[in-house]
């Protein structure tokens, strides 16, 4: 397959370019909600829409009710997300829960995949535990009681946790808090009686809960997959998630960047445009190339996934790390290049390197993912 | 089974049945390269079979037309082969500047009589090239060169000197930038093609910080180049005076192909292969380094991504034309770090220039040789400033 978009592909990143320039944009969403103080952090309208367009169930089975596409299209969704920094729940309801609610049984899909398709669900996942992201530690317990289990324990960064319909939540049920085996998967209800949120608005002013599990009663068919048998739902829930927030992540690279060409374009000091000199030149250029390559190993992770190889696992951890990097020097020299107006809240650019500190955390950094590369490298 | 899939079964087999074992190792030294030529000699016999079977198949240049010495793959076919190569670590049958430089501008620019014979005698290995581009005062200001062919009728006399020709000593014939109007910078450049046997050209290699000698210093005394080898065959290439857009057209491959030296089909990380070398001289690998290599692993993975879609969008036409530009710089630049990379797990070993042991300097030698990279070809410096020019369109540059 070759990496680029096939007409398909290139139809719906028109579609979703067009959508998320004319909804999803930074005046009529980010700025819209923030300035507001909204306690969600994103508009239920929009994702309304959003379910209109046939975003919100692109991943679901279409024996599910869904279109059943892969990664490289959300991807091309999450892409224009990140361009316009618009907040909504795609990546943790659509991307992230929707991958885990695969492995979900048919019940448990009949319970929520209507209401995420339709935009008036939303999902949340609670699987880091402390402040940096280290799932192959879960402490958080579910021990047996009765024909169910009793959740204890408490999440962080559970990203709109205080205003999910549903929470997908990781949790030991056998061996030690470091075991790879003994995790599972558990779809918990808003209304779980025992589970409270401490919700905390992000820099990039997403919000965020700190979630507490007091002894939550949960039905055995609450639980996504096979008990003790987490751990693979969880990796392909979290693999998912990395490339969505790699694909959002070149959607915000290549926003800032463009912002500032344009800018190095328009501002003049000393009599010209200040893109004609070469030490911006220089930098410039070195930043497209970077975005470049990271654009490139997004798709690659996606069609790695899609095509459910076994390289996908160590490509999705390069693409989020590259995605990192480039990301993190394009906002950087976004605000440099913008020089003291980059520095307001006025305008816009500041917000993108908001966005990219939070995106960077989720699911791990660069540091997370280039370690990792060398583990499955095996060094 | 696809088309696609039949013929991935089918060179799976043909790959298995027709590449020695000893031509699956990684390239170790120089003669395992082989260049063709008058001169050229086979390193052994295995070397000999598996270049006379790409040869017969067309594989020595897999994508070029059966007429003109190919297998006339199609763009899919051909990555499959690659991929397939790769898989089994085959080593190229022929390496040639004919192949990446001169092929692609005769298929480009060439009459029906050029492609006809100097492509065939290509892919064949029959004659080896080489380029003369550079020259002592034109190094990235190429277009001030002032090598100078008079024009004498039915041929040229050509007087003057060229730099950094890669391996002249061992060339057959030279593909050459000469100057045919003093008075026209641009449109007065003529593409010759010409045998270095021919009488009046001397070549002197250059000793590099490396040890080694791979470029050389090229005169022309006098050389006489005919305006025609025959029936539609001239002795230069596209129009006379417009060499500078068959130049500008190869330099795009030239920097392709040193872009590939970054990423390509490789796709190991290096880390691995510094643990298991640090294990061998009873070394762990540093905290710091491993964390060096890591995060060079995910730049250089993430590149042999971006080095698959840059030739997927070329083959089909899509990406801008001047990405080449930011292949070779990124590719360059990456190249360096490795070699960086490798030197500093090497530790004291890689400091040996002659030692048994180290294959005579192999590291230290490769380690100077990739500083060249960044330079030859256009610098990362006239990269990025063609990238800014061309790609970001930003003001007067």
């Amino acid at each position: 397959m070759p990496l680029y978009h096939d007409e398909d592909q290139a139809m719906l990143a028109d579609t979703a370019s067009g959508f998320m320039a004319d909804e999803g944009n930074i005046a009529k969403q980010l700025r819209h909600w923030r300035d507001r103080d909204c306690p969600d952090g994103f508009g239920h309208a929009l994702w309304k829409q959003m379910a209109e367009m046939g975003f919100t169930g692109m991943l679901v089975d279409e024996d599910d009710g869904g279109l059943g596409m892969g990664h490289v299209e959300a991807g091309i969704v999450l892409e224009e997300i990140g361009r316009n920094l618009t907040p909504s729940p795609f990546l943790t309801s659509s991307v992230l829960a929707a991958t885990a609610l695969k492995h979900g049984s048919a019940d448990l899909k009949g319970r929520f995949l209507p209401g995420l398709i339709a935009g008036d669900s939303v999902f949340a996942v609670a699987v880091d535990e402390t402040a940096k992201h280290r799932p192959s530690r879960i402490t958080t317990k579910a021990e047996k009681s009765g024909n169910g289990f009793k959740l204890t324990g408490s999440k962080s960064f559970v990203v709109q946790g205080a205003s999910a319909d549903m929470l997908v939540v990781a949790a030991r049920t056998s061996g030690a808090d470091d075991d790879d085996d003994g995790i599972t998967l558990f779809a918990v209800p808003k209304d779980a009686a025992n589970m409270s949120h401490d919700a905390v608005r992000l820099v990039d002013s997403s919000m965020a809960a700190h979630t507490k599990f007091d002894g939550v009663e949960l039905d055995g068919d609450a639980v996504i997959g096979e008990v003790d048998g987490g751990r693979e739902v969880l990796n392909a829930m979290l693999a998912a998630g990395r490339i969505g927030a790699a694909a959002e992540g070149v959607g915000v690279a290549a926003g800032a960047m463009d912002m500032t060409v344009d800018y190095l374009k328009q501002r003049k000091q000393f009599g010209q445009l200040i893109g004609e000199f070469q030490a911006l030149q220089h930098r410039a250029s070195h930043l497209y190339s970077e975005v470049e390559v990271a654009r490139a190993v997004v798709i690659k992770a996606q069609q790695l996934l899609d095509a459910g190889s076994e390289q996908a696992e160590l490509m999705s951890s390069v693409a989020k790390a590259k995605v990192a990097k480039a990301a993190g020097l394009s906002v950087k020299e976004g605000v440099q290049m913008h020089g003291g107006i980059g520095m307001t809240d006025e305008y816009d650019i500041g917000l993108y390197m908001k966005r990219d500190r939070a995106l960077q955390e989720f699911l791990g950094d660069a540091h997370y993912h280039a370690n990792r590369v060398a583990d499955l490298s095996g060094y | 089974m696809s088309d696609l899939e039949t013929f991935r079964s089918e060179t799976r087999s043909w790959l298995e049945a027709n590449c020695p074992a000893e031509m699956r190792q990684p390239v170790r030294d120089d003669d395992d390269v082989y260049w063709g030529g008058r001169n050229a000699t086979f390193k052994n016999d295995a070397q000999k079979a598996w270049f006379e079977a790409c040869r017969d198949k067309g594989y020595t240049v897999p994508a070029w037309p059966k007429a003109y010495g190919g297998a006339g793959l199609t763009a899919p076919e051909a990555k499959v082969l690659r991929q397939e190569m790769a898989a089994i670590g085959a080593r190229p049958p022929l390496s040639s500047f004919g192949i990446w430089m001169l092929g692609p501008a005769l298929l480009q620019f060439g009459t029906e009589g050029q492609k006809q014979r100097f492509l065939n005698e290509i892919a064949r290995g029959e004659i080896r090239w080489c380029q003369g581009y550079s020259e002592p005062g034109s190094g990235s200001d190429l277009v001030s060169m002032q090598t100078f062919g008079e024009d004498k009728g039915d041929h040229w006399t050509v007087n003057g000197q060229k730099i950094w020709t890669s391996y002249a000593d061992e060339a057959d014939w030279i593909f050459c930038l000469v100057r045919t109007d003093k008075d026209n910078k641009y449109k007065g450049i003529t593409f010759m093609l010409f045998d270095m046997a021919g009488g009046g050209v001397t070549t002197k290699p250059i000793l590099l910080i490396s040890g080694n000698s791979p470029f050389c210093e090229t005169f022309f005394d006098d050389v006489n180049v005919p305006k025609s080898y025959g029936e539609d065959c001239p002795g230069f290439v596209g129009e006379v005076g417009r060499g500078w857009d068959v130049a500008k057209y190869l330099l795009g491959h030239e920097r392709e192909m040193i872009s590939g030296m970054g990423g390509g089909e490789r796709t190991a990380a290096i880390g691995t292969a510094m643990k298991r070398h640090a294990g061998k001289t009873g070394d762990d690998l540093d905290p710091m380094l491993r964390s060096e290599l890591a995060l060079f692993d995910v730049d250089a993975l993430a590149f042999t991504a971006m080095a698959e879609k840059f030739m997927d969008e070329m083959k089909s036409g899509k990406g801008h034309p001047a990405q080449p530009n930011m292949m070779k710089y990124v590719g360059t630049e990456l190249n360096k770090r490795r070699h960086e990379l490798m030197m500093s797990a090497g530790g004291s070993r890689s400091l040996e220039w002659d030692s048994e042991e180290t294959r005579g300097g192999k590291a230290p030698r490769d380690w100077l040789r990739t500083k060249a990279n960044s330079i030859e070809g256009g610098t990362s410096e006239v990269m990025l400033n063609v990238i800014s020019k061309r790609i970001l369109e930003l003001p007067g540059s």
